[in-house]
């Protein structure tokens, strides 16, 4: 930083946007005011697979209040070469259930929502296949996986180490598709300024990144980023749904491009984001270990396979991460894919490491017990040196220092490792740990910051960064204040605006990264520039500059989850009485908000073990739960005793503010320590999530 | 078809003309720019639009506008005026008990619903005492009693804490 004392950083502040929040006068996208509205409902394809042959618009046009009726039509041409989840309503062709065909828009939200249903499509049904299995005939390797990740590693020999290995295991491990259901459904109200579409196009849009969400659709729309404007102070949620732009976008501004430049407000029902806003494959991986006598891993291989869409590939990066967290001279990872007639995956909280690490570190707890170690002992006898499959030295990594004190402030000392050893009346008492691990992720050079002199000796500082929950708004402001060595009541901040200097999305946990070293690089050149008094008006808008020590050295977040579950003999009902987190972040820049964001993290981790799934109908291709009281999702009742802490840490490798990721390192691992904790409450390894009671039932 | 019907919002009449199909949620958002309630679902399954009517929480979604003239509606943007608003607020920011912002109006608002209902002796799912005159909120009590209020980012914990801290 600038040599000035740090204050604000490490200060649990209340959140700048609370006040707003907590009375409900936060402006979210479709809260943004704008003048003479019109509302979009769309329409939905009722086939998975074929070719509209007829559209019936006349009864909806001649409905009261609507306005006009986009279909394939009548939709203005995008770019040819453009993003095929992007470029909507430009052909005939059929290629899921539930896309959209076309859209009403009306003078009222209800006259739009009764139009659509008078919309008869005729189709010309083609065969569909949305089912997923290890085995299906059309899997194949992905030329690389999300993140440019390779697909497949191998180091030794993997067949060999395991036949000659003192113990082995080798299982199969499952999980659904996942939803995100971020609690703002997706919304975009877009309007075009101008004549015959070459004007500018506004958006007011709930996304984790307004730079992106620009920098993604000028190009569909074949126009550019310059005349396109997204406005996104308040979002919502994301955790990933909301990190580029999805169809539904292009839907509104093709709409708007029909209705002479009155805005149009389209909000997804909870129900269509379960199709248009991504989700998580359904993963089927397979992991064998094996291990000599001293219960060191000889040999690790871990396998995926992911369900992606036909019409544009996505593969999480679900093994890429076993790369580097456990040492064994014979390592092999692999990822595959089976193309289907749905709509297009994505990422979603922690891609790859969330069902990744509910894998490996179920098979760690199984290998433990096979080896007679006790799981935290037995991770420890596997910490590697160096990052195994690169060599690269670690930047920090006290992974095993949180084992260590998580072990010791959850009480796992002298805890019986025997199964179902443990019942208080109808309730099977077990405790169970894993470990967690989210790598720092350098994808997208760029991000700038401007800071500006205000009179008074305030500053204000400029960043299309975004706060989607994770409190950038609070956390922000207090690297800036250090970095200009000024209180942080001195510091306005202003973020989620695409005319704001351009900013990497809040996504990969790597928002702080790069909007904080933006930041830190213009109060130093406005220092260098203007000194410590400069006059109202002075100001600098600086690059990010890139991180030198990129691939040069291992750069990970650490954790070790720890829980207690309790099972019912009875009814197979499992419940979480307790789960602790223990982190190695680095740097800690807001106590308060960084502990809310993990947390939140082994929340939806706990809702990922217990409940969430999403069904397919295979005849139809829809997910057939696609609401909140079907797919269900944590809630008060099911969240007891949950905590997280972390280790004092600093890791200069990272970032100027020597922090690490938090936003997705909550969840990483998780759901294992809660199934290895089900394990030794009762005896049964549930492999496949989620554990519904019926699995507890023998 | 339309209606003319009066609301009373965070003590203001609110005279609206509407579509009688227009859910009491739209009929605050879309007709009368009231925005603290939110959309989190529109099937009653979310609580993101919980707000008071006649000092009872509702989930706004599910109620027909037409239904309610001459009601009285608090949302979170009017819940200072009620007895329980500013120290829900507070503790709200104090525990941290939300993130993203988005279910955090219906939250609050039905915590004030929810502690008047404990107040009156309500029972709930987990309430030993069924014939208590006022049910004590212990933590299995407010856990139960907010479980229509979902809350994706996972404040759970700190929202249990801020709630606890005003029903002492």
């Amino acid at each position: 930083m600038t040599g000035v004392a740090e204050r604000a950083v490490g200060a649990p502040l209340v959140r700048r946007d609370g006040p707003l929040k907590v009375t409900g006068r936060a402006a979210y996208a479709y809260e943004q005011p704008v003048a003479d509205p019109l509302y979009l409902f769309p329409i939905e394809a009722t086939v998975a697979r074929g070719r509209i042959v007829s559209i019936d618009a006349a009864a909806a046009e001649a409905a009261d209040g609507v306005v006009v009726v986009l279909t394939h039509r009548n939709a203005a041409r995008l770019a040819p070469d453009a993003d095929p989840e992007l470029r909507i309503l430009q052909d005939d062709v059929i290629r899921f259930r539930n896309q959209f065909v076309g859209a009403v828009v009306a003078e009222t939200s209800e006259a739009a929502r009764y139009a659509a249903g008078l919309v008869r499509v005729e189709y010309e049904e083609a065969p569909h296949d949305v089912t997923f299995r290890a085995d299906h005939p059309e899997l194949y390797a992905p030329e690389s996986v999300n993140a440019g990740i390779a697909t497949d590693s191998v180091f030794g020999d993997v067949e060999m180490a395991l036949a000659k290995a003192h113990r082995t295991i080798d299982h199969v491990y499952s999980t659904p598709l996942e939803h995100h259901n971020p609690m703002e459904p997706h919304t975009t109200v877009a309007a075009w300024h101008g004549e015959d579409g070459s004007g500018r196009l506004t958006l007011h849009d709930s996304n984790q990144g307004a730079s992106t969400a620009r920098s993604m659709l000028a190009p569909v729309l074949g126009i550019a980023p310059e005349r396109v404007r997204v406005i996104s102070p308040y979002v919502g949620g994301g955790f990933g749904s909301k990190a580029m732009p999805h169809a539904h976008v292009v839907l509104a501004v093709l709409a708007a491009r029909l209705v002479g430049g009155r805005p149009v407000k389209f909000a997804m029902s909870r129900r269509q984001t379960f199709t248009q806003a991504s989700h998580r494959s359904p993963q089927i991986q397979r992991v064998r270990l094996g291990a000599d006598r001293d219960g060191r891993l000889t040999a690790i291989a871990h396998g995926s396979i992911a369900q992606t869409s036909r019409f544009k590939e996505f593969v999480e990066q679900t093994t890429f991460v076993t790369r580097s967290m456990y040492a064994a001279p014979n390592r092999s990872t692999t990822h595959r894919a089976v193309p289907s007639d749905v709509s297009v995956p994505g990422i979603f909280r922690a891609p790859g490491e969330t069902p990744g690490f509910f894998a490996l570190e179920s098979a760690m707890d199984e290998m433990a017990l096979a080896c007679g170690i006790d799981p935290v002992e037995f991770r420890v006898r596997n910490e590697p040196e160096r990052e195994p499959e690169t060599g690269l030295p670690f930047s920090s990594r006290d992974y095993v220092a949180c084992m260590r004190e998580g072990a010791r402030r959850f009480g796992w000392e002298g805890r019986d490792p025997a199964p179902g050893g443990t019942r208080a009346g109808e309730w099977l008492i077990g405790t169970g740990m894993a470990g967690c691990a989210y790598p720092a992720y350098f994808l997208r050079g760029g991000t700038q910051a401007a800071v500006e002199a205000l009179p008074d000796g305030r500053y204000r500082v400029d960043i299309a960064a975004a706060d989607i929950g994770t409190g950038a708004w609070t956390a922000l402001a207090q690297v800036s204040a250090d970095a200009l060595g000024v209180p942080v009541e001195d510091v306005d901040m202003a973020i989620g605006d695409s005319a704001l200097p351009p900013a990497a999305m809040a996504g990969g946990s790597m928002g702080m990264t790069f909007w904080g070293t933006a930041i830190i690089e213009a109060a130093r050149v406005l220092r260098e520039r203007f000194g410590e008094r400069p006059e109202p008006g002075a100001r600098v808008t600086a690059t990010a500059p890139d991180n030198p020590h990129v691939g040069k050295v291992s750069m990970h977040a650490y954790g070790a989850h720890f829980a207690e579950v309790r099972v019912n003999a009875d009814t197979g009902e499992v419940r979480v009485s307790r789960l602790l987190g223990m982190f190695d972040l680095g740097r800690v820049i807001n106590p308060r908000t960084t502990r809310s964001q993990l947390i939140g993290g082994m929340i939806m981790g706990l809702s990922m073990a217990l409940h969430e799934e999403g069904v397919r109908d295979p005849r139809f291709g829809h997910t057939v739960n696609c609401d909140l009281a079907q797919y269900h999702i944590a809630a008060h009742a099911d969240v007891e005793d949950v905590d997280a802490i972390w280790l004092d840490g600093d890791d200069r490798y990272y970032n100027p503010m020597g922090a690490k990721g938090v936003g997705e390192t909550g969840i990483v691992g998780a759901a294992a320590a809660i199934a290895n904790a089900a394990h030794h409450a009762t005896g049964i390894r549930v492999r496949d999530l989620p554990m519904t009671p019926e699995k507890f039932l023998r | 078809m339309e209606a003319t019907i009066t609301l009373r919002v965070d003590g203001e009449e609110r005279p609206v003309s509407l579509d009688t199909r227009t859910s009491l949620l739209d009929a605050l958002r879309e007709r009368l720019g009231v925005n603290a309630p939110k959309k989190g679902c529109d099937h009653g399954q979310c609580g993101a639009c919980t707000v008071l009517v006649d000092g009872r929480r509702v989930t706004s979604c599910l109620l027909l506008a037409v239904t309610q003239d001459g009601a009285s509606v608090v949302t979170a943007a009017g819940l200072g005026a009620e007895a329980e608003g500013e120290p829900l607020r507070r503790a709200f920011l104090d525990h941290d008990g939300f993130q993203c912002g988005y279910c955090t109006p219906g939250q609050v608002c039905s915590a004030a619903g929810m502690l008047r209902e404990a107040r009156a002796g309500h029972a709930s799912h987990v309430t030993a005492d069924l014939s208590a005159d006022e049910i004590p909120l212990d933590d299995a009590e407010i856990r139960e009693r907010m479980s229509g209020n979902l809350c994706r980012c996972g404040a759970y914990p700190n929202i249990l804490a801020a709630i606890r801290e005003v029903a002492r």
